[in-house]
């Protein structure tokens, strides 16, 4: 028999029939998926990190395998935020009907400002998700994202041309997580979104050479899920708004337990790329998933964990 | 469009010291052309591994691989009656129908495998390819007798000319003065500048690149052509050699 469950979740006023959401860049625009299954099924879907000019990205070979997850340097490749607009949001709308979440990049804060009010105009985009991992070209390279003061500059920036809840995802590469969350809460973000990926490097020791073409890159996968889970936990704790929990989910057992850290809602990102039905099959699995742990609501055990 | 779909090893055995042949019993509807290929699943590696179609019937899926890592390691200890979880119907494949009298079919290494659906192909179009194949040597030749079983003219080159012309397949087609109009080339990227660089030919070639998903979304195998950035899994692994940027 059908086990039915109540799976809705609400972000910033937003209502979502299940946390689940496929993170940016690991689900395209949705409409290459929809040629496995029908996307409406999802919560929502954060769509490919876009920038204000298209953007091919860093040199070839872009992934390393590693255990348990992978290596990615794609280099935020995208057709710019005029073109996503134009031609990938109508194509997106033509296979998925239900709320979309935007995620936007920028190397400088002009950027993200130009391309949040660009999208904010759209009727479809409901959340817009600042993507703060990009280094600052005109802050000597570092990333927005390890700095408080830089965080909550773009923040209160952005949050002046938006009119759609703003969240913003950040990167799990710093010290204190606490701090830039906080940051990010205090200059009027709505919501937090993370982990980003973490920053790592493979070396092919035949060649002798680094495996990614450069150097680095984000590792994400299985791996990271503790690391999420600790850092969704400690941010829901300090912080008043929702937090979108993020890496390394694989399975229903992965969502209930990122929820009960603190997560509203649940983006699965690397999982998509080894199994493209993973997101279908963990909401299929919720509903059994949550009789057999006794919840009757998933948004009771948002952050249940003391 | 693609699909995931579980098969059954009937057969995986060594063709040389490092090439294995594997035929897979299962739905094959989603492969529709010569030199698409497929996305295996193995226990305990996080990536797919993208494995060239090296042919294919209404119920089976024949690969050949060469065993270069773990995951492939992993793929050649199976035996027959395990089961592969594979994603099928990636890639373009190559252009069966294009106007063409002497088909040239030229491949380096593994990269011979995809040639063979496309002989079969070209072959029940009434055109009879030639194919030239290139390896290190002797010990290396694979798909060689593949090949003449379907009565196509099969040249070898091996880089230490322990079989066939010495060198490369480039030299091949000069030394023996192979006519063709069109050819189909797959094989590393030295093999394909040379050959591209060289002939007047036109024709495609298959490429290769490490990838994620294999269907299009995590934009990992991204090149870029004349025509703008083009993912390899998608838009490709063929392309035509007009389209092709050579730095």
């Amino acid at each position: 028999m059908e086990v039915k469950r109540d799976m809705s979740v609400e972000l910033s006023g937003v209502r979502l029939d299940n946390p689940v959401i496929p993170a940016s860049g690991c689900f395209g625009y949705g409409y290459g998926m929809a040629e496995f299954y029908d996307i409406n099924i999802l919560g929502s879907i954060s769509f490919k990190g876009t920038t204000r000019e298209a953007r091919y990205g860093n040199p070839l070979p872009r992934v390393a395998e590693c255990s348990s997850g992978m290596i990615n340097a794609v280099g935020l490749q995208n057709p710019g935020i005029d073109a996503v607009i134009a031609e990938e949001l109508p194509r997106m709308r033509e296979v998925f009907h239900k709320p979309i979440i935007a995620n936007i990049s920028g190397f400088s804060i002009d950027e993200y400002v130009e391309c949040c009010s660009k999208i904010t105009a759209e009727e479809q985009v409901e959340i817009i998700e600042l993507n703060v991992s990009c280094p600052n070209v005109h802050g000597g390279g570092m990333s927005f994202g390890t700095s408080p003061q830089s965080v909550a500059e773009v923040v209160r920036e952005v949050k002046k041309v938006v009119t759609k809840p703003l969240y913003v995802k950040l990167t799990p590469n710093v010290t204190d997580i606490v701090s830039i969350a906080r940051a990010a809460e205090e200059a009027g973000a709505d919501g937090i979104c993370l982990i980003n990926t973490m920053l790592g490097m493979r070396i092919d020791v035949r060649s002798r050479r680094p495996i990614i073409a450069n150097t680095m890159g984000g590792f994400s996968g299985a791996a990271v899920f503790p690391v999420a889970v600790r850092m969704v936990y400690q941010v829901a704790k300090a912080c008043s708004v929702p937090v979108i929990g993020c890496g390394g989910v694989e399975s229903a057992t992965d969502v209930i337990e990122m929820m009960m850290a603190g997560a509203t809602a649940v983006e699965v990102g690397a999982a998509n790329l080894r199994n493209p039905y993973a997101c279908k099959e963990i909401i299929e699995a919720l509903p059994t998933e949550m009789a057999r742990l006794g919840i009757e609501k998933l948004s009771d055990i948002i952050g249940i964990v003391k | 469009m693609y699909k995931r779909n579980i098969y059954k090893v009937v057969c995986n055995k060594p063709l040389t010291h490092k090439t294995m042949l594997m035929v897979l019993e299962g739905d094959t509807s989603h492969i529709t052309q010569a030199g698409q290929f497929v996305n295996v699943a193995v226990e305990g590696k996080f990536l797919r591994r993208p494995i060239s179609v090296c042919d294919y019937d209404e119920r089976t899926i024949t690969l050949l691989y060469d065993v270069v890592g773990e995951g492939t390691k992993a793929m050649s200890l199976l035996t027959e009656g395990a089961q592969l979880d594979l994603l099928t119907g990636l890639g373009n494949g190559f252009t069966e129908d294009v106007e063409c009298q002497k088909p040239v079919l030229l491949g380096g290494g593994i990269g011979c495998a995809p040639l063979y659906n496309l002989a079969r192909k070209l072959l029940a179009r009434g055109l009879r390819p030639t194919v030239v194949l290139g390896f290190n040597s002797a010990a290396d030749v694979v798909a060689h007798d593949m090949f003449e079983q379907l009565g196509v003219e099969c040249y070898v080159a091996t880089v230490d000319g322990s079989m066939g012309t010495r060198g490369f397949v480039t030299d091949v087609i000069s030394q023996k003065a192979i006519e063709g109009d069109y050819f189909y080339a797959c094989g590393p990227m030295p093999m394909l500048r040379a050959l591209c660089g060289s002939t007047e030919w036109s024709g495609e070639v298959s490429l290769d690149e490490r990838m994620a998903c294999g269907f299009g979304v995590c934009m990992c195998c991204s090149v870029e052509t004349r025509s703008g950035a083009k993912r390899i899994c998608k838009e490709g692994p063929v392309f035509r050699k007009e389209d092709l940027i050579w730095k």
